[in-house]
């Protein structure tokens, strides 16, 4: 319905700029003006549109939370007594109602009666607010209208001005960069800071236990929870050693291959397909890892197993039978996968950067290429391979989809890669989805979860990125 | 010369002869290696890919009996005809044709009426709210099967498993087979995965709903990275000024690409749902997620076109009179357009793809029909793999192999798109 404003607005910005060019035109008079008509038309336009867009982003930006405060401060005590995420589930389903799309539960008693007026509360609220933030827009807009409009006069630079402004709004777009890191560095520690508060730091940190249900009623068993994050970070850990131990061997012997021996057609057949590896979704390697990988190995070392018990090797044997499709190393070993065409592109260019005087110079000793290789240039490039390492590191850690669909959910203080263990991100996506309620531990623990990972993934880019800059800079 | 360094030089030439034998061996040994390296990397992929297909292409067909319905008008309300129960009459009409009786608890109906889809019931009513005059008559119905009949004519489900660890029944199987020696069951293409939404039943379900919800998501992500990735590239190539400002905005830039997707999803789960309070699950909050997370990749691939545009261009326009921002505007940002879509397209075919920070903001839930708006809880293809994978009928097995290939041929229309325009429109200088 308010959606009728916007041609109002884009209505009233064409007007300012044929406004503000006519103006200009009569006001110069034939006289040589500092800038052409059309200048001045798109500075007008500017001060009339920017006004309105901008109360209109705040609108659209803080709208929602007073609307949720307006109807949160006038709900029926019934409401205001329900629990804090029925409570959010009930206003929901009131705005929907409000909104006429049917509610998403069936509510009952008290409640059912009270939807209806609740709804209409809703409707009102969000149309008084909507309605209240065009109006504000579009006066915002008149006010810069008329302000401009007293302003056009033939000496008014209004291109410079109209390019300030533009380098304004670029500048504001590169800002936005910025913003986004403030936003995840500030969500992350503020909803941390109210999970370290229950549950102290070096517990988190170090405590060997990680069992994160919370209890419906206080006095059930194991109702406080634990949360010693050391078995997920071991897990993580095991998991990107499986994950290098892939990828750091294939990953760097196919970049030699291709930037040392390989000829121009192989080239420029193998680089792509090593790309359409990159290009797969991880959600796809996670289904190719939970149906394809994980049962095969499974079946391999139960077959193993079967061979070995009742010989000298039976508990081996036992222990084998056991193993259970989620093994670390499924997980592991198919991310290993993921990353190839990573830690290959990555080494390929660091090869590559190894200037030409090196290998002749290597050559001219009577070295083979896999001498020159080994004993020339990897050293020479080996900074910018070990960085090239770590970013893949980074990369391994912070993978998501793959071990949540195929890593366990058994938090286990391991380094097997037989075993089943869980890790960081797999905890986040299990705390985090389905029915929560925001303010217990178990949710909040996520974004403790969050912030390591962030700040782990964070410093090994930061280290990674400066090794590779310092790098290139030494044969530029 | 002396006869001792004679005999010295041979030694010497015989060390490196046998030497040199060693090293060669060494050198095809290292170069065997590097292809075995990639044959690994190239086997891999293509293990993956087949396997996916493999399990994928059943998905594409499917079966249904074709069977005469006796329209009864006992039991069909002419005035509401979806409210018979087509499936019972259906099935027992089936038994009576195949000459069974039923018992009196009605099991052998029930288990016939298991063959049948539900979806029975609404091709039935459609027929008879269609041409209300069919009541009474014999029509041949196409009957679609369930998930498990379709199975085990597809060679999934086999006799050869004990009877009970499948879920059909060793009569209903023999059913089965009558139907099949009979003529009736046809098998056609699952026009269905393509025109239906998520369902629990797996035999109706289909990848429209979130091909859709994925089209919206991709639509606010463009909307807004697009825009703001190539301002920001222009601002930071262009006209930022060298200071400790604009350093640590790129120094930024270059982090925000390695944070791991999930950390985006956090954040669009703090910032956008709990603090915004803007709808869960839905489109614009998934687009806006997305939009941030392709946003560095679009700069850094911006940046990077904008640098190929050579300074003789901008020189020719700034000698000519033109002020800075008309030399960026007029001249080298369409010389870069090429390479900013082509950068674009590919950071929105990632951005297609990314499932983690989705199940964070909600979409992991059951989300029937089709999305109709930008605000209501939608799913999207990467979710849906993700749902289906986790479904316990075994028959959404080959459904999540076949939405992989769905977002596959996808990602392939889009990355194919942009080396077309790339070869189409680069220019090098």
């Amino acid at each position: 319905m308010t959606w009728l404003f916007l041609p109002i607005l884009i209505v009233a910005a064409v007007a300012a700029y044929l406004g503000g060019r006519g103006l200009a035109r009569r006001r110069a008079a034939g006289a040589r003006a500092h800038s052409r008509p059309g200048q001045h038309g798109a500075y007008a336009l500017i001060w009339t549109a920017a006004p309105a867009l901008l109360v209109l982003f705040l609108s659209a930006v803080f709208a929602p939370t007073i609307e949720h405060q307006l109807m949160a401060a006038g709900s029926p005590d019934a409401v205001q007594s329900l629990e804090p995420f029925r409570r959010q589930a009930f206003q929901a389903d009131a705005a929907a109602v409000g909104a006429g799309r049917p509610a998403a539960q069936i509510w009952p008693a008290p409640y059912a009666e009270l939807l209806p007026a609740e709804g209409r509360r809703a409707a009102r609220i969000h149309l008084m607010l909507s309605l209240g933030g065009w109006v504000a827009a579009l006066l915002a807009g008149a006010l810069g209208g008329l302000f401009v409009f007293s302003r056009i006069r033939p000496d008014l630079r209004a291109r410079n001005r109209v390019e300030g402004w533009i380098v304004g709004a670029l500048f504001a777009c590169s800002a936005v960069a910025v913003l986004t890191t403030i936003g995840i560095v500030a969500s992350l520690v503020f909803d941390s800071s109210r999970f370290f508060a229950s549950v102290p730091i070096t517990e988190f940190l170090f405590g060997t236990q990680w069992s994160p249900q919370t209890a419906i009623r206080a006095d059930q068993v194991g109702s406080s929870g634990a949360f010693g994050a050391l078995p997920l970070f071991t897990g993580t850990f095991l998991i990107m050693l499986i994950a290098m131990a892939v990828a750091a061997p294939v990953g760097l012997f196919s970049a030699i291959y291709l930037s040392e021996y390989a000829g121009p057609v192989f080239r420029a057949t193998v680089k792509p397909i090593l790309e359409i590896l990159a290009g797969v979704p991880t959600v796809v390697y996670g289904f190719f890892a939970a149906l394809t990988v994980g049962p095969a190995l499974r079946g391999f070392f139960n077959g193993v197993g079967a061979l070995l018990v009742g010989g000298p090797l039976d508990p081996v044997g036992q222990y084998l039978m056991l193993v259970q499709n989620q093994m670390a190393l499924v997980a592991g070993g198919v991310m290993g996968i993921m990353l190839i065409p990573f830690v290959s592109s990555l080494s390929d260019d660091i090869i590559n950067a190894v200037p030409q005087s090196l290998r002749d110079g290597s050559y001219a000793m009577g070295a083979t290429k896999s001498e020159t290789v080994s004993r020339v240039l990897l050293p020479a490039a080996l900074p910018g391979v070990a960085g090239a390492m770590l970013l893949a590191m980074s990369r391994a850690i912070g993978e998501t989809m793959i071990v949540t669909m195929a890593a366990g959910l058994a938090a286990r203080l391991t380094l097997n890669p037989l075993d089943t263990v869980t890790t960081v991100t797999v905890q986040i996506v299990t705390l985090l989805t389905g029915d929560q309620e925001f303010d217990s531990p178990k949710t909040l623990a996520a974004f403790g979860l969050g912030l390591t990972l962030f700040l782990v993934t964070l410093l090994l880019n930061i280290v990674a990125q400066r090794i590779v800059i310092t790098y290139r800079q030494q044969y530029d | 010369m002396t006869e001792a360094t004679n005999g010295h030089d041979r030694t010497r030439a015989e060390r490196l002869r046998s030497g040199l034998k060693r090293r060669y061996a060494k050198e095809r040994r290292f170069r065997a290696y590097g292809l075995l390296a990639i044959a690994v990397a190239v086997g891999f992929l293509v293990l993956l890919l087949g396997r996916i297909v493999e399990q994928g292409h059943t998905a594409f067909y499917t079966h249904s009996v074709t069977v005469p319905v006796y329209m009864d008008p006992a039991r069909i309300d002419r005035g509401y005809p979806q409210g018979t129960n087509f499936e019972q009459l259906v099935a027992e009409q089936q038994l009576r044709r195949l000459g069974i009786a039923d018992d009196a608890t009605g099991s052998k109906a029930t288990a016939m009426r298991g063959l049948f889809s539900s979806e029975l019931k609404f091709v039935a009513a459609g027929r008879i709210a269609r041409q209300p005059g069919l009541v009474g008559q014999t029509v041949t119905l196409a009957a679609p099967l369930s998930d498990d009949a379709d199975l085990y004519f597809k060679g999934k489900i086999t006799r050869a498993t004990p009877a009970e660890q499948r879920r059909l029944s060793n009569e209903q199987i023999a059913w089965l087979d009558r139907m099949r020696d009979e003529g009736q069951v046809s098998a056609h293409f699952n026009a269905g995965l393509f025109t239906r939404g998520d369902s629990t039943e797996p035999e109706l379900a289909g990848v429209l709903g979130a091909v859709i919800g994925s089209a919206l998501m991709l639509l606010v992500t463009a909307l807004i990275a697009i825009p703001l990735g190539v301002g920001a590239a222009l601002y930071l190539e262009e006209f930022a000024p060298r200071n400790r400002l604009t350093d640590l905005i790129e120094v930024n830039i270059n982090n925000l690409a390695a944070v791991p997707s999930i950390i985006y999803g956090l954040l669009g789960l703090a910032l956008f749902i709990n603090w915004m309070h803007l709808p869960r699950a839905s489109p614009l909050v998934g687009g806006l997620v997305l939009a941030l997370m392709a946003l560095p990749t679009i700069i850094i691939a911006t940046r990077s076109s904008l640098k190929a545009v050579p300074p003789s261009i901008r020189e020719a326009a700034l000698a000519m009179g033109a002020s800075k921002t008309q030399t960026v505007f007029q001249h080298t940002l369409p010389l870069a357009m090429p390479g900013v879509m082509t950068g674009a397209i590919i950071s929105m075919a990632h951005a297609l793809g990314e499932t983690a920070p989705l199940l964070l903001i909600g979409m992991i839930s059951f989300v029937p029909g089709l999305p109709h708006s930008l605000v209501e809880p939608t799913g999207a293809l990467p979710s849906l793999v993700y749902i289906w994978e986790n479904a316990s009928e075994r028959a959404f097995h080959e459904r999540t192999a076949a939405a992989i290939l769905v977002l596959l041929a996808f990602m392939i229309v889009m990355n194919a798109a942009a080396i077309v325009l790339r070869r189409r429109f680069e220019r090098r200088w």
